[in-house]
C-alpha cells in the first residue's frame, strides 16, 4: 500500500461520511422548509383561534389544541404524582433489589409502542363489552394513554434529578433534627425541582405529538372539549385525519397544524434547553 | 425585617451551657455489616471545649463522631454498641428518639453542603420551619442570630433571598454552621470542616470555631495536625478504630506518651 | 443498661412510643414508605395488567385460530365466513423494519463518526441539534411529509430509474402503487436514524484518546485509525443501538400507516402497496366490525408487544454493560 493510496483512500472514506451526513440531513431540510412553507401559508389568527366548520368554510384548529392541551393535563396530573413517588423510591429507596426490578420494568414500559398503549387502554377503559370500564371514547382515556408513556419518561429523569442531589444534603438534614421523610419530601426533593421539571417538559414535549395511544381512546372530534367522558379532538389526531382526506382545504389545514404542532414542540424542547444551560451553566447547582 | 438584637445567644429555651453537655463515650463498638470500625472506644468530651480527633484517613474519626448524632446509623448495614452520654443521658437508650436527639447535636460536613434552590434566609430556617416554628418575626430573629453567630451576617444581610450555592465556599461552610446553630443545639459536631477550604476562608472558620467553644461542646475531626493545636484545647489520637491517647492538645504535641502518637504528629505516616 | 445492641434498618420506626408527636411521626414515616413502595408497584402492576388485558382481549382469536394465525393469509371479515390470518402484516412488519435498519445503521454509525472524528466540536453541536430536531418530530408530522413529499418523489423519480435500470428484479418490478412499503422503509429509516446516532456516538465518545493516539502514533491515517481504535471498541454499542432501533422501527405506527398503501397482500415488489401489524391495527381498529376482528387485532398487539419487548431487552441487555445508561432516551 503505498502511501498515495493510503492518503487517497483516508480523503474517499471521510468524503463518504461527510456525504452521509448531508444525506441524513437532507429529508429534514425537505421537511423543515415544505413545513414552513405549505403551513405558514395556511396559518392565520383565524385559523389557530378559530372552531372547526365544515369544508368550504375555512374553519380553524382551535378545538383541536384546546384537547391537546386538556389530553396533556390529564396525562400530566396522572402520570407526575406517581412519576415523583416512583423516581424518589428509586434514588431514595432502601430496596435495591425492588428498586434494579422497577427500573427494568419501567425500560420496558418505555419500548412499548404507543399503538398497543392505545389497545390496551381501549380493551381496559373504553370498550363496551367485556371486562372494562366501558368509558366509550373519551378524554379521559386518551389522557390516561398518554399518562402511560409519560410515566417511565418523567419517573427516570426523576431518578437521576434527585441522585444527582448529594446524600451530604440528606445527612445535613437528618442532622437538623428532621425525620427522614421529610428531609427527603421538603429538602431534597424541593432542590431537584429544576430538575424535575425539565424531565417534565421533555416528557411532555414526546407526547404532545402522538396520535397512535389517542386512535381509539380519545378518539377524535369537532367540538370545542367538553366533559371528559367525551371523545375529544387532539392536534396529532387531527393531522392524521385530514392529511388522508381529499380535500384540498383539509390538506392545507394539516400542513398549517403540523407546523403549529412541531413550532410548539419545538418551542417547549429549546426553553427546556436553554433553562437547563442557564441554570446548570451558572454554577447554581453542585 | 431588619431587627436590632443585642444579646448575642439564642432566646430559646435554656442558656446552652446552662446545663450539662459533657459527653462521656464508653465502650463504643461500631461497624458496617462484618467490618468493625471503632473498636471498644472510651473517653469524656468536655463541654466549652474543642477536641481535635485526630488520626490517618480511614482510623474511623468520621464514624466517632457520626456515632455521637446517631446518623452512622442511618447507613444500610451500620451498627453500634455501647453507650454515649450526653449530660449523663444515654444517647442510645431505647426509648430515645435519634430524631430528637440530633436537635440537640449539631453537625457540619467536610464539603459545604448548602440545600441546593434554597436561599440564604431558607438554608437557616427550613430546620426551624420543619420542627413546626412558623412564625416569622421568630423565624427573621432566629436566622439573623444564628448568621451572627457564625460571623456571616454582615456580609449576606443584603442578600437573604439569593441562593445559598451563590455564596463561595468559606461562606458556605458559614451558612451551614449558621443552619446547624439555628436549632439552637449544646455539641456541635465538625467533619473536616476546612478541608476543602483555601487558607483565607479556613482562618475565619477557626476564628468562629474559637468563639463558639464560649457557648458549645465542639467536636472537630481533622487531618491537619497544625490545625488541631490552633484552635483545640484537648485532642484526641485514634489509629485503626482504636483510641491510642488523648489529654490537652498542648500535652499531646509537646509529651506524647505513646510512640505511635508520636510519629504521627511529626509527620512519619497519615 | 451499658450495652444496646442494635443493628438498624429504620431510625424511624425505632421511636419511643409513648410521646405523641414521636408516634404521630413515625405513622407519618410509616405512610410515606408505604406510599413510596406502592408507587414503585404501580410499573409491576401495569405491565401484568397488560399482559392479562391483551391475552383477555385476544382470546377468542387465540381460541378460533390457534397458531394459523402466525401462518394464514386469509382476512375474511364477511360474517358467516369470518377468518383472519396475520401473515401478510407480519412479513410486512419485519421487512419494513428490517430494511429500514439496514439503510439507517451504516448511515448513522457514518454519521456519528463524521460528527465526533472529523468535525470541530461547534459544528459538531449544530450537527448534533439538527439530528435532535429529527427525533422530535412527531410521527404524524413524518406521515404528512411522506404523503406529500417523499410518496410523490418515489413514484416520480426513483421508481422509473429503479424499475428502468433492476426492474428485472422481483423487487423493483411492478405493480407500481403510489404508496408502497418503500416510502415506509424510508420514513422509517429517516425516524430510526437519530437513535442510532446518539447512541454510536455516546460510545464513539468513549473511546479513550490514547487508543487514537496509539493509532496515529503508529502513522495511521485518520480513516486507518477509526478503523483499527474507534470501530472495534464500539462493537456492541453499534449493535446494541440498531436493536434498539429495530424495536422502534418494529412499533412504529403513525407515518408508515400513511405511506405503505395499505395493501393486504405479501408481494416481492418494494412498489407494491403493503400493510404492518401497527399500520392495520391503526387503520382497522376503530371500525372493527365484529368482536372477532377486534379479537383478531388484540392478538396482533399482542404480538407486536412481545416482540419488541423482546428486542427492547436484547438490545438493552447488550448496550448496558459497554454504556451504563445509554437506553431510554430517544
Amino acid at each position: 500500500m503505498s502511501p498515495r493510496y493510503r492518503r487517497w483512500k483516508n480523503r474517499l472514506m471521510l468524503g463518504a461520511m461527510g456525504l452521509a451526513l448531508l444525506i441524513c440531513l437532507a429529508p429534514l431540510a425537505s421537511l423543515l422548509f415544505t413545513l414552513v412553507v405549505k403551513g405558514g401559508s395556511t396559518l392565520s389568527l383565524r385559523f389557530i383561534t378559530g372552531p372547526w366548520r365544515p369544508v368550504g368554510e375555512n374553519g380553524g384548529i382551535a378545538h383541536a389544541i384546546a384537547g391537546s392541551v386538556c389530553l396533556l393535563g390529564i396525562a400530566t396530573a396522572l402520570a407526575v404524582p406517581v412519576g415523583l413517588a416512583k423516581g424518589l423510591f428509586l434514588a431514595r429507596g432502601r430496596s435495591p433489589r425492588l428498586g434494579g426490578m422497577v427500573r427494568v420494568l419501567l425500560d420496558v414500559m418505555s419500548g412499548i409502542p404507543a399503538i398497543i398503549v392505545g389497545v390496551f387502554i381501549y380493551t381496559l377503559v373504553v370498550r363496551r363489552s367485556g371486562f372494562s370500564l366501558g368509558t366509550g371514547f373519551s378524554m379521559l382515556a386518551g389522557g390516561l394513554a398518554l399518562a402511560m408513556i409519560m410515566l417511565p419518561i418523567f419517573a427516570r429523569t426523576t431518578e437521576e434529578a434527585v441522585r444527582a442531589i448529594s446524600t451530604s444534603v440528606d445527612e445535613a438534614g437528618l442532622a437538623l433534627g428532621l425525620p427522614r421523610y421529610r428531609v427527603v419530601l421538603r429538602i431534597v426533593l424541593r432542590s431537584a425541582v429544576p430538575a424535575v421539571l425539565t424531565g417534565l417538559f421533555l416528557a411532555l414535549a414526546r407526547v404532545a405529538g402522538e396520535a397512535a395511544p389517542l386512535l381509539f381512546t380519545a378518539f377524535g372530534s369537532n367540538e370545542w372539549p367538553g366533559s371528559p367522558l367525551e371523545p375529544v379532538g387532539s392536534l396529532p389526531a387531527l393531522l392524521f385525519d385530514y392529511a388522508r382526506q381529499p380535500f384540498e382545504e383539509l390538506v392545507r389545514q394539516a400542513w398549517g397544524a403540523a407546523l403549529v404542532l412541531v413550532a410548539l414542540i419545538l418551542a417547549v424542547r429549546l426553553a427546556t434547553h436553554a433553562y437547563s444551560h442557564w441554570r446548570y451553566g451558572s454554577g447554581a447547582n453542585p | 425585617m431588619k431587627l436590632n438584637i443585642t444579646i448575642p445567644r439564642p432566646a430559646v429555651t435554656a442558656d446552652p451551657c446552662a446545663g450539662d453537655s459533657e459527653i462521656v463515650i464508653s465502650g463504643l463498638d461500631a461497624g458496617f455489616g462484618g467490618h468493625q470500625v471503632l473498636k471498644s472506644i472510651s473517653l469524656t468530651l468536655p463541654q466549652r471545649t474543642i477536641t481535635a480527633v485526630m488520626g490517618p484517613s480511614g482510623c474511623g474519626k468520621s464514624t466517632l463522631i457520626r456515632c455521637i448524632n446517631r446518623l452512622h446509623e442511618e447507613v444500610p448495614g451500620a451498627w453500634v454498641r455501647g453507650a454515649i452520654r450526653l449530660g449523663g443521658v444515654n444517647l442510645y437508650d431505647p426509648s430515645l428518639d435519634p430524631v430528637q436527639l440530633r436537635r440537640r447535636i449539631g453537625m457540619v460536613f467536610q464539603r459545604p453542603n448548602p440545600f441546593p434552590t434554597f436561599s440564604i434566609y431558607d438554608n437557616v430556617a427550613v430546620g426551624l420551619r420543619l420542627n413546626g416554628i412558623r412564625k416569622r418575626s421568630v423565624l427573621d430573629e432566629r436566622v439573623e442570630l444564628s448568621l451572627r453567630r457564625a460571623a456571616l451576617w454582615d456580609e449576606v444581610k443584603d442578600r437573604l433571598e439569593k441562593p445559598g450555592t451563590s455564596l463561595s465556599g468559606g461562606q458556605q461552610q458559614r451558612l451551614c454552621i449558621a443552619r446547624a446553630l439555628a436549632v439552637s443545639p449544646e455539641v456541635l459536631l465538625l467533619d473536616e470542616p476546612c478541608s476543602a477550604l483555601d487558607p483565607v476562608a479556613t482562618e475565619r472558620i477557626e476564628q468562629l470555631l474559637v468563639d463558639l467553644q464560649r457557648d458549645y461542646t465542639l467536636v472537630m475531626v481533622t487531618h491537619n495536625i497544625q490545625q488541631a493545636a490552633r484552635v483545640a484545647g484537648r485532642s484526641i489520637f485514634l489509629l485503626s478504630g482504636e483510641l491510642i491517647e488523648q489529654g490537652p492538645t498542648s500535652e499531646l504535641f509537646t509529651n506524647p506518651r505513646d510512640l505511635r502518637t508520636e510519629s504521627f504528629i511529626s509527620g512519619r505516616f497519615g | 443498661m451499658e450495652a444496646v445492641i442494635s443493628k438498624f434498618e429504620s431510625a424511624d420506626q425505632r421511636t419511643a412510643p409513648q410521646r405523641t408527636g414521636v408516634t404521630v411521626r413515625a405513622r407519618e414515616g410509616r405512610l410515606y414508605h408505604g406510599l413510596l413502595t406502592a408507587a414503585a408497584l404501580v410499573a409491576p402492576a401495569i405491565l401484568v395488567l397488560f399482559v392479562g388485558v391483551l391475552v383477555y382481549g385476544a382470546w377468542p382469536s387465540i381460541r378460533a385460530f390457534g397458531l394459523s394465525f402466525l401462518t394464514s393469509s386469509v382476512w375474511e371479515p364477511h360474517p358467516e365466513r369470518e377468518q383472519y390470518g396475520a401473515l401478510p402484516f407480519i412479513v410486512g412488519t419485519l421487512i419494513s423494519a428490517v430494511l429500514a435498519l439496514c439503510l439507517a445503521a451504516p448511515f448513522g454509525i457514518a454519521v456519528a463518526t463524521f460528527l465526533n472524528e472529523v468535525l470541530t466540536s461547534r459544528w459538531r453541536s449544530a450537527a448534533r441539534f439538527l439530528i435532535e430536531v429529527l427525533a422530535t418530530i412527531p410521527s404524524v408530522v413524518y406521515g404528512l411529509w411522506g404523503i406529500f413529499v417523499l410518496a410523490p418523489w418515489v413514484s416520480n423519480t426513483l421508481q422509473p430509474v429503479l424499475a428502468r435500470s433492476l426492474g428485472f428484479l422481483p423487487i423493483f418490478g411492478p405493480p407500481y402503487e403510489p404508496r408502497n412499503m418503500l416510502c415506509a422503509v424510508l420514513i422509517l429509516a429517516i425516524m430510526v436514524l437519530p437513535i442510532i446516532v446518539s447512541i454510536s456516538l455516546e460510545a464513539i465518545r468513549a473511546v479513550p484518546a490514547s487508543y487514537r493516539e496509539a493509532a496515529l502514533g503508529l502513522g495511521a491515517t485518520r480513516w486507518e485509525m477509526i478503523r483499527v481504535a474507534v470501530w472495534p471498541a464500539c462493537g456492541s454499542a453499534f449493535a446494541g443501538g440498531c436493536i434498539l432501533a429495530l424495536g422502534r422501527a418494529l412499533g412504529e405506527t403513525m407515518a408508515v400507516t400513511m405511506v405503505i398503501g395499505n395493501g393486504r397482500r405479501i408481494s416481492p415488489s418494494l412498489f407494491a402497496a403493503s400493510d404492518t401489524v401497527a399500520s392495520t391495527i391503526a387503520n382497522q381498529f376503530a371500525e372493527a366490525p365484529s368482536d372477532l376482528f377486534t379479537a383478531a387485532l388484540i392478538e396482533m398487539a399482542l404480538l407486536l408487544f412481545l416482540v419488541t419487548l423482546a428486542v427492547n431487552v436484547l438490545a438493552r441487555w447488550i448496550i448496558r454493560p459497554s454504556l451504563p445508561g445509554a437506553g431510554g432516551r430517544s
